[in-house]
Order: structure tokens, then sequence, then C-alpha cells
């Protein structure tokens, strides 16, 4: 626990602090600086998500939600400050949608015991709770996202990508740097020569890269990018007349975002998801009626169903999902940060709670234990119609090389357990 | 009437020389530290101390080192956030045990530095990065130095994302501040107290400053400023200029350093080269010194106090008070900086350190101003 020098002195200050009423999800959110055209829709969906549960179920187990906003503009500085005053609010749950800011966190809510989710981003081998007992990663991660990526490869070419050259266009950051390892021990497996290109915050210049990537000829592109960088990447392999079914990219490379400035040229681009796409689930239904309809629409409410809004919705819906796991655990209603940290760890997402919940088919089953926070990591593929304007999900949600991923989660997180002196293992 | 020298009379040369001379100005300064010592700290709790103190007190660090370089010495430097770079991975390095290899062969380790002498370590080597890249300076001078410097800046966050035995190999290549302790008290890691880690700031803060001030009103500070103010002049009366330069780029990184390895040890706790120490963060510490008030050490933390306070406050004016969206504040924050800092420029050319003494000159004449 943390103490403070002259504790008693201040404690008359400190019993002003406002009543607890609600239970807080706080919404790390950008909607400014130049990774703000994901991180609006993103926190658009989380905050809709909450606000049809208020207006149709009276919040979650009859305590109602309410969901603060803290803009961090994807800097890390700002991260923490917002990290601190939301702290102050009781929030139940952490999402900063931005892997520097996930890791500065990690040891921070572990030491203030609030659970953190990072879906689809941050840590990849915070998937192992025995280490990462506050960090939670489900559904799949970046090394999952890597593995999906060349198992789709794998499958296009008949199981055999020997010889092959694949690029990685990859944020110059720790986000973009996750996967290279995963890569390539893949690549000494498979027998595919990996071209690594990393491109610098914030990405508007990538004539370089994409030159070399003309020149190199590699068959695949596979890109980890976020934010102006993705559009950037697209027009630029556009550009250079890359072939676009043969360019992949993470979960946060495919959204509406990213593929229209690019037009036309963009037909084709393929993308990697944990969640289903578009607006066809019956969930939408209430969203219109609870809160498009009733004027309660987060940001400017042009967002429902695009890719990120629909990731937002699914990381508020988990969220909501382990709160009420979290009240029927501890038998209370008004559960505390470290009761929810309980709830995410016992979190049971199956095809016929999704189904009760209006989102049948909408992410993968999986169950989240302590030795796993991170799900199964089932990834699927989509693609872009650039007439249409929509993305269409053109496989299964299939498994990923789950060896080689535990192997090297189990790797990293014992390096980081032995860093920070952390003696793993399951309360 | 509140702020005069009368009746105050000097009659050593220690006397007559000390910082402050005027009594009132030096008893406000001792209650300035005495408040900033004994009871600041008793006060803190995590957010103030992470979202306010912390960044200003560093930032502070950071603006005394350029102004000493820019301010005083007049010579342009955007390099800024590269060498707040060197000593946070200086100082993460001595931290963790400096390997050395030859030949693909780890040929030694040196012992993990405490946290204290790893943040002087982080000085000290972006000392020597500062004084290599200050070379420049000899020749060249004003925009082109300049643009030397950015050239730095950009060299050495390209260095620290390529070679990974800077981030001692980490697959994510961010760099993170394991558990240290001072006397016993935690000082860098995620369970510590915000009175510790605002009083080990607050030490190299207050350092810096005396350091700083008694350099600059020392010979040293005086040929900086000969040099600043006409060089060829200086060197006409006997300045070198290649000690002068280099020696302003010296200490001037040096500052820097301790600013970055603070920044990355204690305050952030994990930082990404490119993302903490871009070019956004040189021109964040310049716009605190020109706002501040360049050629002054009040100015420093002025400069400091305004760019890391405004916007915290104008966020909790905005979002906590009025309920407005968030990326309404976050853009009307940019505009309100912005146009403050416009204002400043025009209204007041030399920054608020003017204004400071302008206000002094004003409260010695109160209430006759004739």
């Amino acid at each position: 626990m943390k103490y403070k020098l002259g504790t008693m002195a201040v404690a008359a200050m400190m019993a002003a602090s406002p009543v607890l009423a609600d239970l807080v999800f706080p919404s790390m959110s950008y909607r400014t600086g130049p990774y703000a055209a994901g991180g609006i829709p993103f926190a658009d969906g989380y905050a809709d998500y909450f606000t049809m549960l208020n207006a149709r179920d009276g919040g979650i187990g009859g305590v109602m939600t309410s969901v603060p906003e803290c803009e961090t503009a994807y800097n890390t500085e700002k991260g923490v400050e917002c990290y601190e005053s939301l702290k102050d609010t009781g929030g139940l749950v952490y999402q900063p949608l931005s892997t520097g800011i996930t890791y500065q966190l990690i040891p921070k809510t572990t030491a203030d015991d609030i659970p953190m989710h990072t879906m689809g981003y941050g840590r990849t081998s915070a998937k192992n709770g025995e280490v990462f007992t506050h960090t939670f990663n489900y559904p799949a991660n970046y090394w999952n996202g890597a593995s999906g990526a060349i198992n789709y490869l794998l499958k296009e070419n008949a199981g055999d990508l020997k010889g092959k050259k694949i690029a990685l266009v990859y944020h110059n950051s720790a986000y973009g740097k996750e996967p290279i390892r995963t890569l390539t021990e893949l690549g000494a497996k498979l027998g595919f020569e990996l071209l690594e290109v990393p491109v610098d915050h914030p990405g508007q210049e990538q004539k370089s890269q994409w030159l070399q990537i003309r020149r190199d000829k590699p068959d695949y592109v596979i890109m980890y990018g976020w934010g102006v960088m993705n559009q950037v990447a697209v027009q630029e392999a556009a550009n250079i007349r890359f072939p676009m079914e043969n360019f992949i990219g993470i979960w946060w490379s495919g959204s509406e975002n990213d593929v229209l400035a690019a037009g036309d040229a963009a037909n084709g681009y393929k993308a990697l998801t944990f969640h289903g796409v578009g607006k066809d689930f019956p969930v939408f239904a209430d969203i219109q009626k609870y809160v498009v309809d009733a004027g309660k629409a987060a940001g400017a409410g042009d967002q429902i169903g695009t890719v990120l809004y629909n990731r937002g919705l699914y990381a508020a819906m988990l969220a909501a999902e382990a709160a009420k796991t979290a009240q029927g655990i501890h038998g209370v209603a008004q559960i505390t940060p470290g009761q929810m940290r309980d709830g995410m760890e016992a979190l049971e997402m199956t095809e016929e709670k999704m189904a009760a919940l209006g989102l049948p088919n909408f992410g993968p089953s999986f169950k989240v234990s302590c030795q796993n926070h991170g799900g199964d990591g089932l990834v699927g593929v989509t693609q872009w119609d650039a007439t249409a304007k929509t993305w269409s999900l053109i496989s299964e949600f299939a498994a990923t090389d789950k060896d080689l991923i535990d192997g090297l989660i189990a790797e990293d997180s014992a390096a980081y357990a032995a860093e920070n002196n952390i003696e793993a293992g399951c309360k | 009437m509140f702020y005069r020298e009368a009746g105050d009379f000097s009659t050593t040369y220690a006397e007559d020389q000390q910082t402050f001379p005027i009594k009132f100005d030096r008893y406000r300064y001792y209650l300035v530290l005495f408040v900033a010592i004994f009871i600041v700290p008793f006060v803190l709790n995590d957010y103030w101390v992470n979202s306010l103190m912390m960044p200003f007190l560093i930032y502070s660090i950071a603006a005394l080192g350029l102004n000493i370089l820019v301010g005083y010495c007049g010579q342009v430097s955007l390099g800024t956030g590269g060498f707040m770079a060197v000593g946070a991975y200086s100082c993460y390095k001595f931290m963790t045990g400096v390997d050395i290899w030859w030949g693909g062969e780890l040929l030694f380790r040196l012992p993990e530095f405490n946290i204290f002498f790893a943040v002087i370590m982080g000085g000290v080597m972006t000392a020597f990065v500062g004084v290599l890249f200050g070379l420049p300076s000899l020749r060249i001078k004003g925009f082109y130095l300049a643009v030397a410097t950015l050239a730095a800046q950009f060299f050495l966050v390209w260095l620290f994302n390529r070679v990974s035995w800077f981030y001692n190999y980490s697959a994510s290549g961010q760099i993170s501040a394991p558990e240290r302790e001072l006397f016993g008290v935690l000082i860098t890691g995620p369970s510590t107290t915000p009175w510790a880690v605002y009083l080990f700031c607050l030490f190299f803060t207050i350092a810096s400053a005396v350091i700083a001030r008694n350099l600059t009103r020392g010979a040293a500070g005086r040929k900086w400023m000969a040099i600043r103010d006409m060089d060829i002049a200086a060197e006409i009366i006997g300045v070198n200029p290649l000690k002068a330069k280099l020696t302003a780029f010296m200490v001037s990184s040096f500052f820097i350093g301790i600013s970055g390895a603070l920044f990355f040890s204690v305050y952030l706790g994990a930082v990404e080269v490119g993302e903490a120490f871009g070019i956004q963060k040189s021109f964040l510490v310049l716009f605190m010194i020109i706002i501040g008030g360049l050629g002054s050490i009040f100015g420093s933390f002025a400069g400091a106090a305004f760019l890391v306070l405004l916007p915290v406050a104008l966020k909790v004016v905005g979002v906590d008070w009025l309920g407005w969206p968030t990326d309404i504040v976050a853009h009307l924050q940019l505009v309100i900086v912005g146009l403050l800092i416009i204002v400043f420029l025009i209204a007041e050319p030399h920054g608020i350190n003017q204004l400071w003494r302008v206000a002094k000159e004003k409260l010695r004449l109160w209430p006759f101003p004739h």
C-alpha cells in the first residue's frame, strides 16, 4: 500500500472526495492529434455501449455506469496525467488504447490494484497472468496477429512459404516492434525471408520505405501501423502499384479511415480482425433506439458500425460482462477495481452469451483464467471493397501458432518477472 | 515600500556579492525554499506529484540547461530532446549495469549504480555528447547552428531506436526503470511515495539552479555573455571562443541530461525514444525559455511552470468544471496556449522574467511612483 507523509494532516481534506455512486469505466480517449482518426470511433463505441446499458437495462446489476473521458492525444505524458486524474473517480478498468501508455501503466495499475484491459494491443506477454496479474489482453494479441497473417498466407500458398519474401512495414515504436520476434521465428520455421521496414512517428512521410519495397519486390507486405500512417501506406502502396490483395494490415490498420483516402486503388486491401464487422447485429437496433434517437450518441454520432466503433463497442461489452461476472462472484453490485479484476479473470464468453447480448458471432468464444489473460487468440481476415465501401470477413476466426507464441510469451514474461522481482504464480 | 534596499547595508564583500543582495528578496527566497522542502511534501498526493510537480521540476532543469546555452551564450540549439534522450538512456544503462561487448563476447559488466549516481552519470554522458555536437558551433552560428543541432536531435533518436544495446535488447525497444531506492526509500518503480520522488527531483532542481546561478554570474558566465553579445569583440578582449562555447555546451547538456534521466527514471518510468524525446520536446523547452525569459534563471522556472501548468489548468477548468467535451477542450488548449505565446512575445518580448522585474521595480517605488 502507498502511504503518505503526514497522512493524518490531510485526512480531513481527503474526506471531502466524492462518494462513489456509479460503476465508472474511464475512457482514455484521443480525439486530437495524428491518431485521432482511430481514437474517435473507438471512444464513441465505448461510450455508446454504456449509454445504452444505462438506458435499456438501468446500468449493470442495477447500478448505473458512467464513462468519464480524458484526452491523451496518444501521448504518454498526458496518459500519465489522465490515469492519475481518473484514478480519483474510482475507475474500474483502464483501456489506454496505446501501447506506449500501456507499458507505463502495467506497473502502476498493479501497484494500485486496478485492472487494465489492452484489447489487441499492449504488451503481448501480459497474456501470462501469473506475472501480469492486473493486465488483460484477451481476446487476441499482436503475436496472434503476426501468426494469423502468416497462417492466412500459408493457406493461400497451399501450405508452403519457402523462398517467399515478406516485408513488415511497422510503426517504429514499441507497438510496431512487437511482431518482429514472432515473424523472425516463423520465418526460420517456414523458410520465408523477413524484410523489416520501420516508419517513424507519425508516419506521414513514407516515400523511401515504399521505394525500398518497390526495389526489393517482396511477395507480401504485412503492416503494423496506426493513425495517419495507415492512409499514407495504402496510398503509397497504390502509387507503386503493389497488389493490394498481397497487402495485409494488423487490426489497427484495417478501418474505413485507412482505405477511403486512397479511393478505388485501395480495393482488395486486407486486414486482420478479432471481431465482427458491419452493422448487421441486433445490438445496433438498441443503440439506434436508446442512444442515437435519444440524442445521446457520443462524439458526432457518425461512426456507428465502423470497424473501430465496433471494436470500442466490443471492449465495452467485454468490460460490462466482466463487471457482471465480478458482481456475481462477490455478491455486491457496487464492485471495486480489485473485484473487477477477479471478474475479468473469471470471464467466459460463449456463443449463447453473445447472442443474448445481440452480438451473435461477433467475436470468438474464450475463457479467461489466471494462467491465460489473453484468450485463445483466434484471428480472422477482412477485405476492403472500395466500390461498396465495406469491409467483409473473408475467413473464419482461425487458430494461430499456439506453441510458438506460448513459448515466446513464457520467455518474455519470465524476463519481466526477473527484472521486476515478481514471483510468478496464481493467488 | 514593500521592496526596498534602503537600510540594507552590506559590510563585507561576501554580503555585497550574494545572490539576493536585497533583504526582502532573500527572505522571499528562503520562504519559497522552506515551503518547497518542508510543507509541500506533506500535502502532496499522487495526482499532484505526477501531473504537476514532477513535470514542472524536471522541465525546469531542462529549461535551465537550455537557457545557459541559448540565453547566456547565444548558441541556438534544437537538440534538447536528443540530449534528454542521452541522459535517459545513460541513466538506464548505468542503473542496470553497463555491459561492454567486444567481438561478440561480454568483456565486463559494471555494477549497478545507485539511482542518484545513475542520474548524475546521465548528466555526465550528456555533457560529453553535448560537447561533441557543440563543435560545429565554432564555425557556424545562428540558424545554421540550429540546423546542425537539429541533426543531433534526429541522429540521437535514430541511434537509440536502432542500436538495441541501449535498451538492453528488449523486444519492444522501450526502456523501463526497475525499482531502485535511495537510503531505503523507493525512488523509481510503481510503488514510490509522492513525497520521496518529489524531494528527489527537488534536490536536483535546487542544486541545478544554484549551480547555474553561480556559474552565470561568475567568470564563466561573463565569458558566455560576451560571446553572445559579440563574439569577435569577446575574442579581442581575450575570451577563448573554443573554451567558452564548449563549456556552455557542456554545462547546458549536463543539466539537460539530468532532466532527461529524471524524466525517464522517476517521472515516466518507461519511455520510447521517438515518442518521449522527439523534436516536439526540443521545441517545448525552447518555448519555455523564450516565454520565461532568455538569460534568466527565474525565467526558466516561470517558463516551465507556464507550459506545464497551463494545459492542466485549462483541462481542469474545461472538462472538470464546465463539463465540455474533451476534444473541444484539447483543441481550445492548443489555441489558448498558442495565443498566449503570441501575446507574450508581442507584449513582452523579454518574457515573464521581464514582467517580474517590472513588478519589482514598481513595488520598490510603491505607493509613491515618482
